[in-house]
């Protein structure tokens, strides 16, 4: 393209056409899920969308530094799969990553603290908002190198099987994730060695600033490369947590049983920006709107009232995590930082840093 | 004591490790079947079977993300990249993925990985598969780097590295792999960042690396016939550093030479002469020499190989030079 005849109109993003949701599936309240585990999944979702909005106001108060990447209105993945999941199975996410450690039980008061830069913090301060992990809780780990924490999963899975300990791993990434090298050797790699693993493609439409269709040539970058690998082409509406957990413990089943890898898209949203304070003007206004309303909290609520659970214990339990989240809050913010001497320990196995001798 | 080839002690170091810990296993490309496109795995799939001895598709980011998943989650591995070069390909996994994520998890995760590769010039192979790329890897906190420069060392620092539950990059040379020694018999396990002195002498010090180890040793013997007693240090460890065995043959000697393959800038001997100029300043009797490969990448042609690498010839002059 010469300057002369550039257009910035065609970079202005926000003009394209919006890519608009399909409607709600109401079909999905008959899926086989028992109402107290519906109910668990109610929390669940807003534990990790209260816990997020008051992430992003501890961020516009300059408390949390750096950077957090939200999931602000992609919450059904994270709860359909960890719902699915057996405590000793692995996760394995990107910076993207609040969510998926919370959903495997790590408590929010040290996590909060992690993005505060607090010596109670998850990683005591050493990892920050990008890197959450708790082995104990089978948080394996955010990366922020894109792809590679796809062949590290692999790794995990090949362990389970060698072990025999029938423990699956569940790998989440972008739509963006599927243009780099790691995500093809990952998914061929744990073909091939039919590896106990679910490789869970979060389509937002998005990667970073750019829409994920003009830099793909496939409408789905992660289902419509699946059958280069020999993989099912799986799409699931990951807004609806009832229909991402009924496919997730599908394939977690598969997986434990022996049956291979599984490469699944669930196509979501995300609420704000890519990262920090990014208003995400890059999107059009309609398209925006649209998927506002095709909120998987409002989904999720709608469900149940139609499922007869009064609104009264919704409210209650929307109450009962806002306080968690209160308490959170005010731990992180009464922590001290970090103490000094742990910037030199943890370097090597022996916990220090030493590299002469 | 048996001879041995430093071919052969590969895959005799790797047995003996496999046999002690029946959780260890590798992968990389061709070196279960095909027992390595340098033959240093041979006979480890006949021994240990399919399960702990695995052919990979060429995915280096795959086999090192393979390999730390499984480490961090129980099972120790020894993973090979064919030739030293393609670190490039997966260099992500090592310096970003292997190396941080202990410091970054506050401890959480322990990753006992041994990237075993092929390093080093001489075979005529050209820029892409000759480069000594120990460097790229000595500057990455959290990796440890070790060199062998004899069979019996490879033995022993294979162990060392396997028992070490940090990543390691164990740095095979081609040009050594046909050369012979004795080993000896039974067990032998080494310490990492411990450097040996393979020549006592009074008059200066040479600290080498791998292939640079014998050159020294020729050219420390031709410096005898010219009256110049030579010490030579075989470092063995780039990191953990063994620096006292330097600074104390340092202390002795005066004088300080390295010789290293890598391409010249921020080569180990730099790091070294760094150490020794703020420590041993008031030791030094005359300047740090550093006899390096130029910064150049390597050409084909013997003729011009055989310039670019430090030759006995090289290391004798240029000592010579300076020790006048
Ligand atoms: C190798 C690499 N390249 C670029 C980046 C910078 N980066 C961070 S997030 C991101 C977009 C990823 O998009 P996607 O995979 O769709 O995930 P999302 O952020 O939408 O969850 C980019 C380009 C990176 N972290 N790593
Ligand atoms: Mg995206």
């Amino acid at each position: 393209m010469s300057t002369e005849t550039f257009d910035p109109q065609l970079l202005d993003y926000s003009n394209r056409p919006p890519r608009l949701p399909s409607p709600p599936n109401e079909a999905n309240d008959r899926i086989d899920i028992p109402l107290d585990q519906r109910m668990r999944m109610y929390e669940l979702q807003q534990e990790l969308r209260q816990f997020e909005k008051r992430a992003y106001d501890l961020f516009m108060q300059n408390l949390v530094k750096g950077t957090s990447h939200l999931s602000l209105g992609m919450e059904a993945v994270a709860t359909g799969f960890a719902m699915a999941m057996r405590r000793d199975d692995y996760t394995f996410a990107t910076y993207r990553g609040h969510a998926h450690t919370l959903a495997r039980g790590v408590p929010m008061g040290p996590v909060m603290a992690e993005l505060l830069g607090r010596g109670t913090g998850l990683l005591g301060g050493k990892g920050g908002s990008m890197h959450l992990t708790s082995v104990e809780h089978g948080m394996m780990g955010s990366y922020a190198i894109i792809g590679a924490h796809l062949c590290i999963a692999n790794g995990a899975a090949w362990s389970a099987q060698m072990r025999g300990s029938d423990q699956v791993t569940v790998a989440f990434f972008g739509d963006g994730t599927t243009n780099i090298g790691a995500f093809h050797e990952a998914i061929n790699f744990a073909a091939i060695w039919k590896l106990p693993i679910v490789f869970v493609c979060e389509n937002n439409l998005y990667m970073e600033y750019t829409p994920i269709d003009l830099v793909t040539p496939v409408e789905h970058p992660a289902a419509d490369r699946a059958a280069a690998y020999g993989l099912e082409r799986i799409v699931v509406d990951g807004n609806d947590a009832d229909e991402v957990y009924d496919t997730a413990r599908r394939l977690i089943e598969k997986a434990r049983s022996g049956g291979g890898p599984s490469l699944v898209e669930a196509v979501t949203y995300r609420h704000g920006g890519h990262s920090r304070a990014d208003p995400g003007k890059y999107r059009p206004k309609e398209e925006v709107d649209a998927w506002l309303q095709r909120d998987p909290l409002t989904l999720y609520h709608q469900r149940l009232l139609r499922l007869g659970v009064p609104e009264i214990e919704l409210t209650k339990i929307a109450q009962d995590v806002a306080r968690r989240v209160d308490e959170a809050t005010e731990f992180a913010k009464s922590s001290p930082p970090p103490d000094p001497e742990s910037l030199m320990t943890d370097v090597w196995a022996d916990g220090g840093s030493s590299w002469r001798r | 004591m048996a001879e041995m080839s430093y071919r052969d002690a590969i895959a005799y170091g790797i047995a003996q490790e496999m046999r002690r810990d029946p959780r260890l296993v590798m992968l990389g490309e061709d070196i279960a079947a095909a027992g390595g496109v340098f033959k240093t795995t041979v006979g480890l799939l006949e021994q240990f079977g399919p399960d702990r001895v695995r052919d990979t598709p060429i995915s280096e980011q795959a086999i090192l993300g393979a390999a730390m998943g499984a480490a961090m989650t129980g099972i120790p591995v020894i993973a090979e990249i064919m030739f030293s070069d393609f670190i490039a390909v997966c260099f992500d996994i090592l310096a970003n993925q292997m190396a941080k994520t202990r410091y970054m998890t506050g401890g959480q995760v322990t990753v006992p990985v041994v990237i075993r590769t092929h390093n080093g010039g001489g075979a005529r192979f050209g820029a892409q598969h000759s480069q000594s790329v120990e460097n790229w890897c000595m500057m990455i906190p959290g990796l440890k780097v070790v060199a062998p420069s004899t069979p019996r060392d490879v033995v022993g620092l294979m162990a060392a590295a396997v028992r070490d539950p940090d990543p390691v990059v164990f740095l095979e040379h081609k040009s050594l792999l046909a050369t012979k020694g004795e080993v000896p018999e039974g067990e032998i396990v080494d310490e990492l960042g411990v450097a040996k002195v393979v020549r006592e002498g009074t008059d200066c010090t040479i600290v080498a690396l791998a292939l640079m180890v014998p050159r020294a040793l020729q050219a420390a013997e031709r410096l005898a016939a010219e009256g110049i007693s030579a010490e030579v240090i075989d470092l063995r460890s780039l990191v953990p550093l063994d620096t006292q065995t330097i600074l104390s043959s340092v202390a002795k000697t005066g004088r300080l030479f390295t010789v290293e393959e890598n391409p010249r800038l921020c080569g180990w001997g730099a790091e070294i002469a760094s150490i020794v100029g703020h420590e041993a300043f008031w030791d030094l009797d005359g300047p740090v020499v550093r006899i390096t490969t130029p910064h150049i990448p390597l050409p084909a042609a013997e003729t011009l190989e055989d310039m670019a690498i430090p030759s006995v010839d090289r290391i004798y002059k240029e000592i010579v030079e300076v020790m006048d």
